[in-house]
């Protein structure tokens, strides 16, 4: 029995694997392929599944970004705007609350846990029209604080948080330094927070995800197409493109940039991050 | 703790007891200092508006008469509606088929990326888990031209081998077309919390089993699986969630499959409907909470059930 890995006993399943990778990345090379033409390389019967004769990114790149106004450039401001906002102000929140269930034994304590666990089973979406009822009476529905306030309730990265402090923080590190006379605070500040530097980043990353993601809030809380993030902006085009199938052949190659414009943010994101949400998305998923 | 200093250190009853409630009462501000920001977003955005929906779904607004308190009828109105109904028969075939289909591909892919290390393996494992970053809509949009028949490449393959392209898009098949879609968008990421547990199993496990006699394919079937059952049940419950909740891609392809998706299509995009384009924010909220109860009873019931049958498998 050795331990030396041996290569063609597993062909088969590499071959397998090989066929998995090509399904989950057609839908990217079909996109990356066809926002490099123009109108007619689209329509005109060619390949769909390879590039044209003529490879345009750039004149497509300046159609997108100035049409309506640059109108799409808002719309990835925006997204920009409702992650960080969203993501930020909901990690903070998630990290105090984890790291105060986990490490204080106060009133309550159980009781208000089991409620942040019981939330992690309501559908987000069950939330929104009667969040929209409300913001309207406030005076709230088409603006940004519609899309972002909701962002900031995300019980399951209080969960996961929760999870790590209690196991990632000894409590007797954090009695040493109250010992040596930080305050709750400091000790919160400078001994706890550097532990738990993992799973804020993946609760970082994941409501930051969500945020840019999210289709049914902003859908239902904006009106004005200026404020909307880009997955109901490309949404709306959608729409209208396959309204009136004739006037409006030049929006499809834009929704089809669009798309992929859209996704580089995350993908990089993910891709430059992934040493750190590696391990901390393995914490939610081993309890 | 405690123990060891009353026991070193004697002092009088009193002091103790002073002291110690003088901790205590600390502990309970510095708990609620810590927990109290996200309480009150808790408050506001989740328990206010699910009382608010509650609320509004006792009510009716009529054109003649105003609103007025007509208590469950909002309900038996929902239930009894075959919108609704076909609606959420919809979602749970849906669930029935989509969420066994892509549990067993991201078991499979994750089973095979622990099982087999080398650069390819880890390319995969990054390529597979792609879709994740990318947002349902956006994913939906993709689709939606691939399944087209003006840009897609299905009609050109299917002419290379003389046949015609299937219509993901038409009604018969719409429903391949969205399992297609959410198992492309989550299988990776199940995949990434399978591996991730898959990866936390001590290897020590697997040489014993190999002592004993166990091939490959038992060492996965009787040690990994069993092992790795909390993430299962784990990522069992975040797709029953979401898939009950679905809304974002069959809203996105209902341009593309007018006529194969009606607004009425899942119990979501009906409380939409009902509430964004017919302004019957009464029933839409009645919807709503429906969904939002039928969901938390759903899975509340389904972690109770496994919790008692985890312990076998």
């Amino acid at each position: 029995m050795s331990n030396r890995p041996r290569p063609q006993r597993n062909l088969p399943l590499q071959v397998f694997l090989g066929f998995l990778v090509v399904y989950f990345l057609v839908p990217f090379w079909w996109v990356i392929v066809n926002s490099s033409k123009d109108a007619p390389g689209l329509f005109g019967g060619g390949n769909t599944l390879w590039f044209a004769d003529n490879i345009d990114y750039l004149g497509n790149l300046q159609q997108l970004f100035t049409y309506d106004n640059g109108l799409y450039g808002r719309w990835i401001l925006n997204s920009t705007l409702y992650a960080i906002a969203g993501g930020v102000g909901a990690t903070l929140l998630a990290v105090m609350a984890g790291y105060g269930f986990a490490k204080y034994r106060f009133a309550g304590r159980r009781f208000s846990f089991a409620l942040v666990l019981g939330a992690l089973m309501v559908p987000a979406t069950a939330l929104v029209i009667p969040t929209f009822m409300m913001f309207s009476q406030l005076g709230l529905t088409n603006t940004i604080w519609a899309v972002i306030l909701p962002s900031l309730l995300n019980p399951f990265g209080v969960y996961l948080m929760h999870v790590y402090a209690r196991d990632a923080i000894p409590n007797e590190i954090l009695d040493a330094a109250r010992a040596d006379g930080a305050g709750e605070v400091r000790t919160f500040l400078q001994v706890a927070l550097p532990l738990m530097r993992p799973a804020v980043v993946t609760v970082l990353l994941l409501s930051a995800v969500a945020s840019w993601n999210n289709y049914f809030l902003p859908l239902a809380m904006l009106s004005d197409n200026r404020l909307f993030p880009v997955t109901v902006g490309l949404g709306l085009w959608q729409g209208i493109a396959s309204g009136n199938n004739a006037g409006t052949t030049s929006l499809w190659s834009l929704i089809i940039l669009g798309a992929l414009v859209s996704v580089i943010p995350l993908v990089i994101a993910f891709f430059t991050l992934q040493r750190h949400w590696r391990g901390g998305l393995s914490v939610g998923g081993l309890r | 703790m405690t123990l060891q200093i009353e026991k070193s250190a004697p002092r009088t009853e009193k002091t103790t007891q002073q002291n110690r409630g003088k901790v205590r009462l600390r502990e309970h501000l510095m708990g609620w200092l810590f927990v109290g920001p996200f309480g009150i977003v808790f408050l506001a955005l989740l328990i206010a508006p699910l009382a608010y929906a509650l609320y509004l779904s006792l009510f009716q607004k009529k054109l003649i008469g105003g609103t007025s308190f007509v208590f469950l009828d909002n309900y038996v109105k929902a239930f009894t509606d075959p919108s609704f109904l076909s609606g959420s028969w919809f979602v749970i075939r849906f669930s029935l088929v989509s969420i066994p289909l892509q549990i067993i591909i991201a078991l499979a892919m994750a089973l095979i990326l622990d099982a087999v290390t080398n650069a390819f393996t880890r390319f995969s494992r990054l390529m597979i888990f792609l879709p994740y970053a990318i947002p349902t809509v956006i994913g939906a949009v993709m689709w939606g031209f691939l399944y087209s028949k003006n840009f897609g490449p299905l009609t050109d393959i299917f002419a290379l081998f003389g046949g015609t392209a299937p219509n993901f898009l038409s009604s018969n098949l719409i429903f391949i077309g969205l399992v297609n879609i959410v198992t492309w968008q989550w299988a990776g990421y199940y995949m990434i919390i399978l591996y991730a547990a898959l990866q936390g199993i001590d290897p020590a496990l697997y040489e014993a089993a190999r002592m004993d006699g166990a091939g490959k394919w038992q060492v996965a079937l009787r040690i990994k699986i069993p092992l790795i059952a909390p993430a299962l049940i784990l990522i069992l419950v975040f797709s029953l969630i979401g898939t009950l909740q679905f809304f974002n891609e069959p809203q996105i392809l209902r341009s593309l499959a007018a006529g194969a998706i009606g607004p009425d299509y899942t119990p979501n995009m009906y409380a939409y409907q009902q509430a964004f384009s017919l302004a019957n924010f009464n029933y839409g909220s009645a919807i709503s909470f429906a969904l939002g109860g039928v969901v938390f009873i759903g899975v509340y019931a389904f972690l109770f059930f496994t919790r008692k049958r985890r312990s076998f498998l």
